[in-house]
Parts: C-alpha cells; structure tokens; sequence
C-alpha cells in the first residue's frame, strides 16, 4: 500500500517537473511551429538566475515567502530578456523559411547560449538548497514527502488550469487558437501574427525560465543541465501532441507515473520506460495524444 | 702521381667548415634533447562534470606544467619538465559523446602529433579510447576513470593508469562500514547507469558477499546519468529496510542526490556511503548530514600522507586557485608525475630523450612517489597502479564552517587490491585470496 502511495506521489512529482519544463516548448510549437532546441536554454539561465538571486535573498535571512516571489519574478525577467532577445534577434529572420532550418538556428542559439553561460557564471556549480528546508515535510509511515515537492506539482496543476481558462476564456487565449488552428485565416482576419509570434515566444520563453527557477533548489546547478532537460521535454511533448498544452500535462503524467513505477518494482528498465512509452502512443497515434491527424494542404 | 697542394685559405675554410658543422650536430642533438615534450590533457572543461571534476583535473594540470617546467616542484620531481624538457600543454574538452572523445584523442594524435595524452574522467570514455590509442601507437596515460576493464579485458601496450581503479574504493568501503555499523544484515545501493557506476556497484556487492555472507541487497537502483530529480529512488529507499546505502554517484548527481535525499531526511534515518563523496564535501557542506561514510578514491586530501610534496602541492594549488584540491586533482598530479618517473628512467637508461618504447618500458612496474602517497605499477602486466587508501566518517565543523573526516581507517594496497595475475571480479568471487591487511 505504501508503495502504491509512494508510486502515486513520485510519479505526480517528475510529471510536475516534466510539465513545467515542457509547457513552454509546446506551446512555442502550437502557435509558431518551432521546434525550439533553445528552450534547454531558457531552463537554464531561469536555474542559474534563481540560484544567485534567491541564494543571496536567502542568505540575508530575509522573510521566505519573498523568496518564492524573487524566484518567479527572475524566471519572468530573464524569459522576457531571451525570449525577446532570441525572438527579435534571429528568430525572425528565418521565419517562413524550412522547419529543419529554423531547428537548426534555435540548435545554434542553444550552443551560443551554453557559452554564455559559461561566460557569465563559470564552470563552477550553485546550490539554492535554503527552500527544501523551509518547505519543510509530511511523514506518511516510513515515506518522507518533502513540501517542496508537494509546492511543485500545486504549480504545474495551477499553470495548466491557468493556461486551460486562458485559452478558452480569453480574448487573448482566442486569438492563439486562431494562429494554432491556421494561421494564414489569421492574417487574413486581421490578427497580427507577427505580435502573437512574439509575445508566444517571450511567454514560453518565461515558462521555460520558471520550470529551471523552481528546479534550481533540487538540482546542482551547473553546466549542461539544459541539455537533459530538453530530451525529456521533447518526449513529453511528443507523447501529448505538438502544440497542445493539455497534451504536454497528459503526457508528463503518463511518463512520470510510469518512471515511478518502473523504480519501485523493476528498476532494471527505468531509463527504458519513458522511450517506451513515448514509442508506444506514437505507434497507435503518430500524431500524438492530443492533436488532430491534420490534412496535409496543397 | 702528383699530390695537389691546396691553398691555406682553402684549409682554413674546409677546418671551419667542419668545425661549425661538428657544433651544429652538437647544437641539433642538444636542441633535440631539449625539444618540447608535447603532451595533450583531456578532461571536462563543460558540461556537468567540469565544475567537480574537469576543472580541479584542469588546475592541477596547469600548476603542475607550470610549475615543473620551472624546475620549483620538491624533490624528487626538481628536474625541470620531463628530464630537462618542457612540458607544451593543450588542454581538450572531454564533454561530448564517445565519438566525439575519439575524434578529438585522433585529432591530438594525428593533427597535433603530441608525444603522450594524459587525461579523462569519465570510464566510458577511457573504455572507448582505449582501443585507439593501441592502435595508433599513442603513449596515453588514463586519469581519474576507475572502471576496472581497461587492463582485465584486454593486455595493453601503449596505456598505463597511475590510479587504482573501483575495486580498491569498493573493498575498502565494504570492510569499514562493517567494521562501523554492527550486524549487517541488508543494505541497498544506488549507482549511475554506465560502465563507472556498474562496475562500482558489482565490486561492492562481491565484496561484502565475501565479507558479511549473509547480508543481502534489497534496492538495487541505477538512475541514468545526470537524471536530476532522484524523488522517486529517495521514496524507494526511505521504504526500504537497508541499514546503509552504497553510492558511487559524483559529479552534479551526487549534489542534486544529497540536496534532495537530505530534504526528506534519508541521509539523517540510513547512512550513505559515498565511495567518492570527497570531491564533493566543500560544496556540500554542512547539507551533507555527519555520519556519511567518505573516500576518495585513495588517500588523497582528507586522508594524504604527510610529506614535503604533499605540502607543496596543497599550498600551491590553494594559493593559485583560492581553494581546496579535491582527489581529481590529485588523481592528475599522480598521473602527470607517473609518467614523469618513466621518462625520466628511461631517459637516463639511454642517455638522450627516449623513444615511446623506451618510456613504456620505464613505466611498467615502476614505483611512484606522489603527493598523497606512493603508488606501485602493480596490476595489468605493470599498467595499472595500485596504492594503499583510506575511509573515513564525514563531520562538518561548524564552528570553522568547513567538512572534517573523523574515525579515518587506512588499507594497504594489498589487502584492498587484487594481485597481480588474478582480476577484480574472480579475486572478489574467490573470497580475496591473497589479500594481505595486517
């Protein structure tokens, strides 16, 4: 029974986690049909950002709810600086232009931003550990829940019910399913889409900041971690359907439960399970679980 | 017949020119004598691995060059570079895939023709270098990787390692843990998922097999490298029944481990053996709970033999780096002055600048004075080093706010290290025959 529970929570823990990493990638791909290699990227320099600030905001022993705060508000900032930076910058040049070109620039742009990285903070690590602690735990018998943990999946349930109401309640969220669905209906509907490209971007672009702000205080932070990161998210991201945020949160409890479950009783095919799974939905539906098999135009 | 009598000028300018060109082949062999010993270092300068790896490997590197090229290393590595030549490093990025390391060890090789590459961490990538270096005929000294397969699959010509490799770090983890924690009778283990964290986790296993026959394994975990979030296996472990857990896990993994196993309080409720956590104790500090059992992959830091060598070697690293060497840099130092000793024996058995074969020769079997301790060629037909090491209990000491290791044992190289014709894993399935510990 323990172990059950224990599956259960794991499982809603890494599909947190998946889901904050991936949210932001799908939905990039929902609206402008990029596949953006760079978000490992957006992860992070959100992870570094979190883990210099709020280390220091800690460190001063000021109250901890403004921490939490903090990490949001750096994930916000420094989406909002490389998203508009990536997006304005390069992005736009290539638009209309091959998909496996635009893959290819934003594979570029990842390389780049690596070294700048290393540039910026070195090759050393950083460690934002003050938050698990304050976070605290909840005992259930022999298993040790972490409040953390438990914040983390609050985060993904509220982001995806946020990012549900926003596209079908919002004058804003429309006009995105508008470009989703077809985005030369509308232009011709008056839409800017160039406005929506880039305020998608800059938004998935924060999303993507915020999944490494909030991670920062697990991991270590150091070099390379955007690269790990991007492999699952594409995984998820496939498993749910390109472009469909409910997809992406499907997707990631698929593969988290599955993870967990793999851990607990056969430990042997962990790393096999999430492949497997993503092997397994694309055979019966290639286009994902979540999107329309689309007619092809001529 | 008539004898030509040659003008005194003419004499004059033949004896000179003779002269110059004696000196000339004078001046050749002493250039070529001096000329340059081109060595290519590899280790993680990105990635993951850079910041606790890489980078201690990297200094260590660069003051040892730096400083052995000025003659101003102690005794007995005074001669300048390697027997009065100077050492011309490059440094090569170990990050990328297996392929890419191989590309990059044919590059040093064929493009930048260097006369021996030291380096790389990572097991899998000594295991994929391996084999090329054999064939391209490259003296290649293997760093900080511990996999034991490098010399047991297969007799080397052109490969040495100065470190020991895992079994040494797993037989004495097994003997001091049964000799700290009382009546064993589960333990679980949690381990990369590659070559490094396999072979650890195999060596341990055999080891208290032979040690504590009836205790048993309950959780057997091997997380993909770099995974990041362990919250699953911390959940599997808390609800397991081991008294101790067993790690090998370094690098940007065993930090994101101990922060999130020590939120949920598994390091505080089952000790952790960490076989390298001493690569890690200075970032961890006080996160890491006391009690851990540590190594560090032989007696290095924490656990170094004091000595003149020992003591420059700290200082100099601390004074150029402002911090603390970690066993990575260590592990450089032994290799780099392992390879010192073999060209230098070699070079004063020919007289003049040996030959590869000549420092392969030099190199098996021979005995290495290094700043932790001193390390014999014992192993792989005199191409892996063997040393003695050392555990010990982590304690972090609050009131320097710096990691201590107390209750430290130490193990002779032959009680913890199989002999020489017998590999790890028969020696270990075998009950250790021939391991001598007093």
């Amino acid at each position: 029974m323990l172990t059950a529970f224990a599956i259960l929570t794991d499982g809603l823990v890494y599909a947190a986690y998946l889901f904050l990493v991936a949210v932001g990638l799908t939905l990039i791909f929902g609206v402008m049909r990029i596949l953006n290699v760079a978000h490992g990227s957006f992860y992070a320099f959100g992870a570094y950002g979190s883990a210099i600030a709020v280390g220091m905001y800690f460190d001063r022993g000021l109250p901890a709810a403004g921490g939490f705060l903090l990490m949001v508000l750096v994930a916000m900032a420094i989406g909002l600086a490389l998203g508009l930076a990536l997006e304005r910058g390069l992005l736009r040049l290539v638009y209309g232009k091959d998909e496996i070109i635009v893959v290819l620039v934003t594979y570029a742009a990842f390389l780049i931003l690596e070294d700048v990285i290393r540039l910026i903070w070195g090759p050393s690590s950083y460690a934002l550990y003050q938050p698990l602690g304050i976070a605290g735990t909840i005992d259930v018998g022999k298993l040790v829940l972490s409040g953390y943990d438990i914040g983390l999946v609050a985060l993904a349930v509220l982001l995806a019910m946020g990012a549900s109401f926003a596209l079908k309640h919002t004058r804003w969220g429309r006009l995105l399913t508008v470009v989703i669905f077809d985005r030369e209906l509308a232009a011709a509907l008056g839409i800017n889409v160039t406005l929506v490209y880039t305020i998608t971007f800059v938004i998935g672009a924060m999303l993507g900041a915020l999944g490494g702000a909030v991670m920062a205080p697990k991991i270590a932070v150091t070099l390379g971690i955007g690269v790990e990161v991007i492999v699952l998210a594409f995984a998820v991201v496939a498993i749910g359907g390109m472009g469909s945020v409910g997809g992406a949160f499907v997707g990631a409890l698929l593969v988290g439960e599955s993870r967990a479950a793999a851990v607990h009783l056969v430990p042997q095919v962990e790393l096999f399970v999430i492949y497997a799974v993503m092997a397994l939905v694309l055979v019966f539906r290639p286009q994902g679980l979540f999107t329309r098999a689309q007619p092809r135009k001529i | 017949m008539r004898h030509q009598a040659y003008p005194p000028t003419f004499v004059l300018a033949a004896g000179l020119s003779l002269g110059l060109s004696f000196f000339a082949a004078a001046g050749l062999h002493a250039e070529e004598h001096a000329a340059p010993v081109k060595i290519g270092f590899v280790t993680f300068l990105t990635g993951p691995a850079a910041a606790p790896f890489g980078i201690p490997d990297h200094n260590a590197a660069e003051l040892l060059v730096d400083s052995l090229n000025a003659g101003k290393v102690p005794a007995p590595y005074d001669q300048i570079g390697l027997g009065g030549a100077r050492i011309d490093a490059k440094f090569v990025d170990e990050a990328g895939s297996a392929a890419d390391v191989v590309t990059q060890f044919r590059n040093l090789v064929e493009r930048d023709h260097v006369d021996v590459v030291v380096g790389y961490i990572s097991s899998g990538n000594c295991l994929a270098v391996t084999p090329v270096a054999e064939e391209l005929k490259q003296l290649t000294v293997l760093d900080v990787c511990g996999t034991t397969r490098i010399f047991e699959e297969k007799s080397r010509h052109y490969v040495f390692r100065v470190n020991p490799h895992a079994t040494m770090d797993n037989v004495a983890a097994a003997k001091y843990v049964l000799d700290k924690i009382k009546d064993i009778s589960v333990y679980s283990g949690i381990n990369q998922n590659y070559a490094w964290g396999q072979d650890s986790w195999r060596d341990f296993r055999l080891a208290m097999k032979d040690l504590a026959p009836k205790a048993t394994v309950d959780k057997e975990l091997f997380p993909k490298f770099f995974a990041g979030e362990y919250g699953a296996e911390i959940s599997t472990l808390l609800t397991s029944n081991a008294q101790f857990i067993h790690s090998s896990f370094y690098d940007g993994d065993l930090e994101a481990f101990i922060y999130q196993a020590g939120a949920r309080g598994l390091p505080q409720r089952i000790p952790l053996v960490l076989t390298t956590g001493e690569s890690s104790l200075w970032r961890l500090g006080s996160k890491l709970p006391d009690g851990a059992i540590i190594a560090a992959r032989g007696p290095h830091t924490f656990f170094a033999h004091d000595s003149a060598l020992n003591t420059w070697f700290h200082k100099a690293y601390v004074d150029r780096f402002n911090e603390q060497p970690i066993y990575p840099a260590y592990d450089l130092a032994q290799s780099l002055l392992g390879l010192k000793t073999a060209w230098e024996k070699a070079q004063a058995k020919m007289g003049g600048r040996p030959a590869t074969e000549d420092v392969i020769v030099a190199f098996e079997g021979i005995s290495i004075k290094t700043p932790s301790t001193t390390v014999q060629m014992a192993l792989g037909n005199g191409h892996q080093g063997i040393s003695d090491t050392a555990v010990g209990t982590y304690k972090f000491n609050k009131a320097d706010n710096k990691p201590e290791i107390v209750d430290i044992v130490r193990y002779p190289a032959q009680c913890v290290n199989p002999p020489a014709d017998v590999d790890s894993v028969p020696w270990l399935e075998g009950g250790m025959k021939g391991a001598k510990c007093d």
